[in-house]
């Protein structure tokens, strides 16, 4: 309970209609980000991790729900703006640096953009942000002139990252950065992420489905499950003590080279369809534990113990 | 930051050979030479050509009609006996900057309405209804009728041949920005606060113009012919002032006895059309990666 939430975000909804088929990508989620803190926000493919990181930013509408970026209210639903006062305090990294940089455009105007986007900047001031951000990213100043292609994928991702650092923003939102980078890239990738966040004081939401990779870089952890959050918890606690069925089974599916023992509570069955929406809890199909209560009831996002946040029927009742 | 951060010296000069590989690629490419040069020539005849001959091309003389190619008449002449060499190159002026301002128009326009109806989605219908229904008749047959009802001049050629081949710009530049728009660097410059304004300049028109350039290199070939075909219709630049197209025109009706006067001019624009056409093949080699390279 450090600082307080810069983030605050309640009942996130967001459907999309594909052929006259609703279907609930984020169905209700809810979640705070406070001041220096890295929520990790793990899941796998269709969860709905990525579309919650894209409504925050605004390249998504929320179907419902609200979000307060920083103390001002967001209305995001329905092509609503943010702000653009807000909108510079929040950044993202996108996935994959291949795509996200317009391969005819030089590194350096990749990098000012978003100084170009916002204006007030002279040339001089501008072209020593660049390679001010550049050092803070660990390239080396004189290569601003280079195109993506002339760049590894780590550097590239390097490159987005001072990218969204342009307008020193306060919050910024890492789409799986480093999902695309083999794992000696991302060691490095994530240690500047929690350098920098040392030295410019940043709040982190990261997404990805690699958990390793989400606990080398979190404060907080945050489950996601057919587009709910069903556990959220303090890194060390969600790692060693998860209290979810999915959260166990997840942990205990991530394979280990120091043991032999059989793994157990390996998930069966698939993510249930989004479309049709089954009552009660979405993981009771999957759920070894399921009780008659889970088929019929939802089971809400509570406190089962300080800081840690588990939507389960199981830990409702006291034991 | 233990990535290895590359030695600047050797980077440099690797960066520098890069930026200029589209060029390297196309000093390699055959065809793409062979039409630079073809073209080079043509341009450079035409600019030049007239000054270096000093004979006015619409100067008649009785006495020298019909002449064979001589050493007087290099290209023979005509039933006027004005001179086929001077025509022809003072044709080329009209014919070539026919072809580039086809070019250039079509270009422009057709880049306006196919970014307008690629990137805007809820306008390209309409926009690409439009440009449908121009694209039914066959360019000739538009361009005759444009020609036609805009009176003979070098102007109605040019708004003609260009109403007539907006719409297949217009439509290969839809294509790229459709492809274009789904790119993660406009979603990245819309989180940057970037407007439709600024995407659209500094994001999807560069991304765009490989495939414009090639289409104007062939849009260019089909001006001159098309230029010429109109001439010979009469819905050309009117004579005296020639045009390879007019050139040839007069010259159909001699075509047995005086071959030679309809032979320069043809010859002229088969080689401006095949100059154009593999410069524009060698263009679209190099600058679409799909395409496996042959030289």
């Amino acid at each position: 309970m450090s600082a307080a939430p810069i983030v605050v975000v309640r009942d996130l909804v967001k459907t999309f209609v594909a052929r006259g088929a609703a279907l609930r990508a984020v169905d209700g989620v809810s979640f705070d980000v406070r001041q220096g803190e890295t929520l990790g926000l793990v899941g796998e493919s269709g969860s709905g991790k990525s579309t919650t990181g894209r409504i925050l930013v605004g390249l998504e509408a929320a179907t419902s729900g609200s979000i307060n970026l920083f103390g001002q209210e967001i209305s995001s639903v329905r092509g609503r703006v943010t702000p653009a006062a807000v909108r510079r305090r929040l950044q993202f990294v996108f996935q994959d640096p291949q795509n996200s940089l317009n391969p005819r455009m030089r590194a350096q105007d990749a990098i000012a953009e978003p100084l170009d986007v916002t204006g007030g900047w002279s040339r001089i001031a501008r072209d020593d942000r660049v390679r001010e951000l550049l050092e803070m990213v660990g390239l080396p100043r004189s290569c601003g002139d280079r195109f993506p292609h002339e760049f590894s994928g780590g550097q590239r991702q390097r490159i987005g990252i001072a990218r969204a650092l342009a307008l020193k923003p306060d919050f910024v939102i890492c789409d799986e950065p480093v999902s695309s980078l083999d794992v000696s890239m991302q060691a490095q990738i994530v240690n500047l992420l929690l350098d920098l966040q040392e030295r410019l004081g940043l709040s982190y939401l990261f997404i990805a489905h690699d958990l390793a990779v989400v606990r080398s870089i979190s404060t907080r952890v945050a489950v996601m499950y057919a587009g709910g959050i069903v556990e959220l918890a303090p890194k060390r606690e969600l790692y060693t003590s998860p209290r979810h069925p999915y959260t166990q089974a997840l942990l205990a599916a991530v394979p280990r080279i120091t043991s032999n023992r059989a793994r157990a509570a390996v998930i069966t069955g698939e993510l249930p369809s989004q479309i049709d929406t089954v009552p009660g809890c979405t993981f009771h199909p999957r759920c070894p534990f399921a009780l008659e209560r889970c088929r019929i009831e939802k089971p809400k996002l509570r406190e089962i113990a300080p800081g840690h946040l588990a939507a389960c029927h199981l830990h409702e009742t006291p034991a | 930051m233990t990535e290895v951060v590359l030695a600047a010296a050797p980077t440099q000069m690797l960066a520098e050979r890069r930026r200029f590989r589209v060029l390297r690629k196309l000093a390699a490419h055959r065809s793409f030479k062979i039409g630079l040069v073809l073209v080079a020539i043509l341009v450079l005849c035409a600019i030049i050509g007239p000054m270096l001959t000093g004979i006015d091309p619409t100067a008649m003389s009785i006495r020298s009609r019909f002449k064979p190619p001589s050493a007087r008449f290099p290209f023979g002449s005509d039933q006027y006996g004005r001179d086929i060499l001077t025509r022809v190159l003072y044709g080329g002026r009209l014919s070539l900057s026919i072809g580039l301002s086809v070019a250039l128009i079509s270009g422009v326009f057709g880049a306006a309405i196919g970014v307008t109806a690629g990137y805007f989605r809820a306008l390209d219908p309409y926009v690409m209804r439009l440009m449908d229904a121009l694209m039914a008749f066959p360019a000739i047959l538009l361009a005759i009728g444009i020609g036609a009802a805009l009176g003979a001049q070098a102007s109605s050629i040019v708004v003609a041949l260009s109403v007539a081949y907006v719409p297949r710009t217009a439509r290969i530049v839809r294509a790229s920005v459709l492809v274009i728009r789904e790119m993660e660097y406009l979603q990245a410059a819309r989180v940057s606060g970037a407007g439709d304004l600024h995407i659209i300049v500094k994001h999807v028109l560069p991304n765009c113009l490989g495939p414009l350039i090639v289409q104007l290199t062939f849009i260019f070939a089909y001006a001159i012919l098309a230029e010429a075909a109109l001439s010979f219709l009469g819905i050309g630049p009117p004579p005296p002032a020639p045009s390879w197209g007019n050139i040839i025109a007069e010259g159909r009706d001699y075509s047995v006895e005086a071959w030679w006067v309809m032979l320069f001019p043809g010859l002229a624009v088969s080689l401006a059309a095949l100059g154009m056409n593999l410069l524009g093949d060698g263009l679209r080699d190099v600058l679409d990666p799909r395409l496996k390279i042959e030289t």
